[in-house]
C-alpha cells in the first residue's frame, strides 16, 4: 500500500483550542490547546492506532475528526472533501460513513429506548425510506454479525453485561456499513476476558467490511495488536507516528521509549528484570504547556536547544514520523 | 509461626438485597506473613475487593461477614466501631484507586496527614508535622515543604496517590491493603508508584496486598498470587508458578487473553474466555467456572470442588487438578 491509495480520511494541521474562563473577575480567558497542530491520514481498511496519557488529546482528536467539535484551525478532509466546507447534506451523508464506539457501554445507550430502537435509529435517520419490515431486519442481521442474539430485540439496556453493551454499541455503529469508526476507549472498561472478545469482534468486522478504525486508547499492549500504525501524541502534539512493528521494537521519540518501558509486562521474570526508563514527575497542566518541546521537562535527554526551538516532525527512513531533537537518522 | 501478619479462615461476606441474598465472599482462608506483597486478581464481581472491605470493617450496611481474620493474633470481625478505628490507619491501612474521593477537599494535606499521627500515636501536633512532612519527602512528592499545606485539588492525580499513600504509612502499618492503587493513573506515573510500593515494602518489611485487575503489576511486586472468581479463591501459588504454569482454567484464560507488548506481533485473535462474569445471584450449583469452562465436564456441573491442595504452597479448585476420580 502507497502512502497516497486509498486514502479517507486527510487530517492537516489540526488545532482545537478551548477557552477556559478565569477565575474571578480580573483574570484573563486561558487557551487550552488540547489537540495543536496534528497532521495525519487514514487509508481504507487500516486501523490507527492513538496512545498517550491522560490529557494529551487523545479523545479530542477523535472527536474532531468526526465533527462532534468545530476544529480551531486545520483542515479534515474526508476521501477528499474538506469537511468545513461542506453543506449540511453531504456532511450529512459524510456522517454515515464516519461512526463512533465510546469507553461507558451502559452510558452511551439510551436507558428508555430497547436495545431494537437503539440499533435502528442510525438507520431510521440516515435511510428513512426504509420500511419498518426492512429496519427489523437489517437491525436483526447487524445483531447476529456482532453476537447478539436477534430476539433480544426488546430488551433494555440494563439488561445486559458490559461486554454485550459493548457489543450494541457497535451494532449501533455498524448498521449503516460505515468507512471509519472512531473507538474511544472502546474497550477499557471491560475485564480482560471480555476485552479480548471485543477485540476480535472489531478485527473480524474490520475484516469482513473492509472497515477503518481510529482506535484510541490508553492500553498499550491492546492498541499494538490491533493497529496497522500507531501515533504516539502527548499534550495535543504528535510525538511520533510509525508503523506498529517499528514503534514497539525501535522507537525513535524518547517519550515512546518511556511509555513502552513503563507497561508492566504479565510475566515475572521479564517484568522484574526489564529495563525502565524512569520519567521524572507528572505530566504538565495543558494551560501552560513547556516552552520549545513540550516533553522537555520529563525527558531524560533534555538539553538547552528543547526549551527554545519547538522539533519538528521530521520523517525518517521515508515512512516514520518523530518530533524530537536529538532523534539519529 | 510468628511472622503471621493476617490470618484469615473461612470469611464469608454477604448482602441482602431486595432480590435475595448475595454471597460475594465465600469460605476465603489464607494467611500473610511480614514482608510478603499477596497478589489478589479476578474481574468485576470476583469479590477481590470486598474480601478486604469485609477485613477492613467497611463493607456497605447491608453486608455481613462471618469466619475469622487475625491481624497480628487478634480478631477483627465483630469488633465494634470504636474498637476497628483503633486499628485501621495504625497497624493495617488501606489505599483506595481513586485518591481525589479517599482524601478531604476541604482540608489542608498536612492537616489530614498530622490527624492520622494525633490521633493514634498521641503525637503533638509540632511532632506530627514533623513526622509527616518526612514521609512526604520519602514517597517522592517533590518540594514537600511547599506542598505541605496545599489542598488535595493542588496536587495531581500521581501526587494525590503518594499522599494517600504518605499517610498510610504514618503510623508503619504491618499490613497495607492497596486496592487497584494504579488503575486510575497514566502508565508513567503507574510506573512511578508500582517503583515506590517496591522500595516501602523493602524498608519497613510491610505485608502487602495489592488487588488489581492487572496481571503485569502483579508480575512486577506480588510474591503470591490469589486468584479469585466468583467470591472464591480458584488457585493460589506462588508468583512464578501462577505466571509460568498455572492450573486452573480461569487462571490460564486469563494469562492467555492478556496480549504481552514483549511478544511477537501475531496477527491470530487473542484467547478469550467464552461467555459472561457470573452473576453472583444466579451462581450455578457447581464450579461457578463450569459455563465458561473448555475442560467442563459432567462433574463440574452438579459439585462444587473445593480448594485442594497440590503441593505445600500450591492450591486449585479443579476437579481436574485431581483427576477427574
Amino acid at each position: 500500500m502507497t502512502i497516497s491509495d486509498n486514502v479517507l480520511l486527510d487530517v492537516k494541521d489540526l488545532k482545537v483550542h478551548f477557552s477556559i474562563p478565569g477565575r474571578g473577575m480580573f483574570q484573563k480567558a486561558r487557551l487550552l490547546k488540547a489537540v495543536d497542530g496534528v497532521s495525519f491520514q487514514v487509508r481504507a481498511g487500516e486501523t490507527l492506532g492513538v496512545v498517550g496519557e491522560s490529557g494529551c488529546g487523545k479523545s479530542t482528536l477523535g472527536r474532531a475528526v468526526l465533527r462532534l467539535l468545530e476544529p480551531t484551525a486545520g483542515q479534515v478532509a474526508w476521501l477528499g472533501q474538506d469537511m468545513g466546507g461542506m453543506k449540511s447534506e453531504t456532511l450529512r451523508n459524510a456522517r454515515a460513513d464516519l461512526q463512533v464506539i465510546f469507553q461507558d457501554p451502559l452510558a452511551s445507550l439510551d436507558p428508555r429506548m430497547t436495545i431494537g430502537q437503539i440499533i435502528a435509529e442510525p438507520l431510521i435517520t440516515h435511510k428513512p425510506h426504509l420500511s419498518k419490515e426492512e429496519v427489523k431486519e437489517a437491525v436483526k442481521a447487524i445483531m447476529a454479525k456482532v453476537g447478539l442474539l436477534p430476539d433480544q430485540l426488546n430488551r433494555y439496556p440494563h439488561e445486559f453485561s458490559g461486554g454485550q453493551c459493548q457489543r450494541i454499541g457497535i451494532a449501533r455503529a455498524m448498521i449503516l456499513e460505515p468507512k471509519l469508526i472512531v473507538c474511544d476507549e472502546a474497550v477499557s472498561a471491560l475485564d480482560v476476558s471480555i476485552q479480548a472478545q471485543i477485540v476480535n469482534l472489531l478485527m473480524r468486522l474490520q475484516k469482513e467490511f473492509h472497515l477503518s478504525l481510529i482506535f484510541i486508547s490508553h492500553n498499550l499492549s491492546i492498541v499494538r495488536h490491533i493497529s496497522n500504525r500507531i501515533m504516539v501524541l502527548y499534550l495535543g502534539r504528535m510525538m511520533e507516528l510509525a508503523d506498529r512493528d517499528q514503534i514497539y521494537s525501535e522507537p525513535l521519540h524518547p517519550y515512546t521509549k518511556a511509555l513502552i518501558s513503563a507497561v508492566p509486562i504479565p510475566d515475572p521474570k521479564v517484568e522484574r528484570n526489564k529495563e525502565h526508563i524512569a520519567l521524572k514527575g507528572d505530566l504538565p497542566s495543558p494551560l501552560s504547556p513547556p516552552s520549545g518541546c513540550v516533553f522537555r521537562t520529563r525527558c531524560p535527554f533534555a538539553k538547552e536547544i528543547c526549551a527554545t526551538d519547538v522539533p519538528e516532525l521530521k520523517v525518517y527512513d521515508g515512512k516514520r514520523e518523530a518530533a524530537c531533537h536529538f532523534v539519529e537518522g | 509461626m510468628s511472622d503471621i501478619i493476617l490470618e484469615v479462615k473461612d470469611l464469608c461476606a454477604s448482602f441482602s438485597t431486595p432480590e435475595g441474598p448475595v454471597n460475594a465472599v465465600n469460605n476465603l482462608n489464607f494467611t500473610i506473613r511480614a514482608g510478603e506483597a499477596m497478589g489478589v486478581v479476578g474481574e468485576s464481581g470476583s469479590g477481590k475487593s470486598q474480601t478486604f472491605l469485609a477485613i477492613m470493617g467497611l463493607l456497605a450496611t447491608n453486608g455481613t461477614t462471618t469466619g475469622s481474620a487475625k491481624l497480628l493474633g487478634q480478631e477483627l470481625i465483630g469488633l465494634s466501631m470504636d474498637e476497628i478505628n483503633k486499628i485501621r490507619g495504625h497497624t493495617m491501612s488501606m489505599i483506595f484507586q481513586d485518591p481525589m474521593t479517599s482524601l478531604n477537599p476541604y482540608l489542608k494535606v498536612s492537616r489530614q496527614l498530622t490527624e492520622v499521627l494525633v490521633q493514634h500515636k498521641g503525637a503533638t501536633e509540632k511532632e506530627a508535622r514533623v513526622q509527616a512532612l518526612h514521609m512526604l519527602d520519602r514517597v517522592g512528592i517533590p518540594e514537600a515543604a511547599k506542598r505541605f499545606d496545599m489542598y488535595p485539588h493542588e496536587f495531581s492525580g500521581g501526587m494525590r496517590q503518594r499522599v494517600m499513600i504518605a499517610m498510610a504509612l504514618l503510623c508503619e502499618p504491618a499490613l497495607l491493603i492497596a486496592d487497584e492503587p494504579t488503575t486510575a493513573l497514566d502508565v508513567t506515573v503507574q510506573a512511578q508508584i508500582l517503583d515506590l510500593m517496591r522500595e516501602l515494602k523493602d524498608e519497613f518489611n510491610t505485608a502487602i496486598v495489592m488487588i488489581t485487575h492487572d496481571l503485569g503489576v502483579v508480575a512486577g511486586l506480588c510474591d503470591t498470587v490469589n486468584v479469585m472468581y466468583a467470591g472464591r479463591i480458584v488457585e493460589r501459588a506462588p508468583v512464578d508458578f501462577v505466571f509460568d504454569e498455572p492450573r486452573h482454567p480461569y487462571s490460564q484464560g486469563l494469562l492467555a487473553s492478556t496480549p504481552r507488548l514483549d511478544e511477537k506481533i501475531h496477527d491470530n485473535e487473542l484467547v478469550t474466555i467464552s461467555g459472561q462474569p457470573p452473576n453472583l445471584q444466579r451462581l450455578p450449583k457447581g464450579c461457578s467456572f463450569a459455563p465458561r469452562c473448555i475442560h467442563a465436564r459432567d462433574r463440574c456441573l452438579g459439585e462444587r470442588p473445593a480448594l485442594h491442595q497440590a503441593l505445600p504452597d500450591r492450591f486449585n479448585a479443579c476437579h481436574m487438578e485431581e483427576g477427574w476420580s
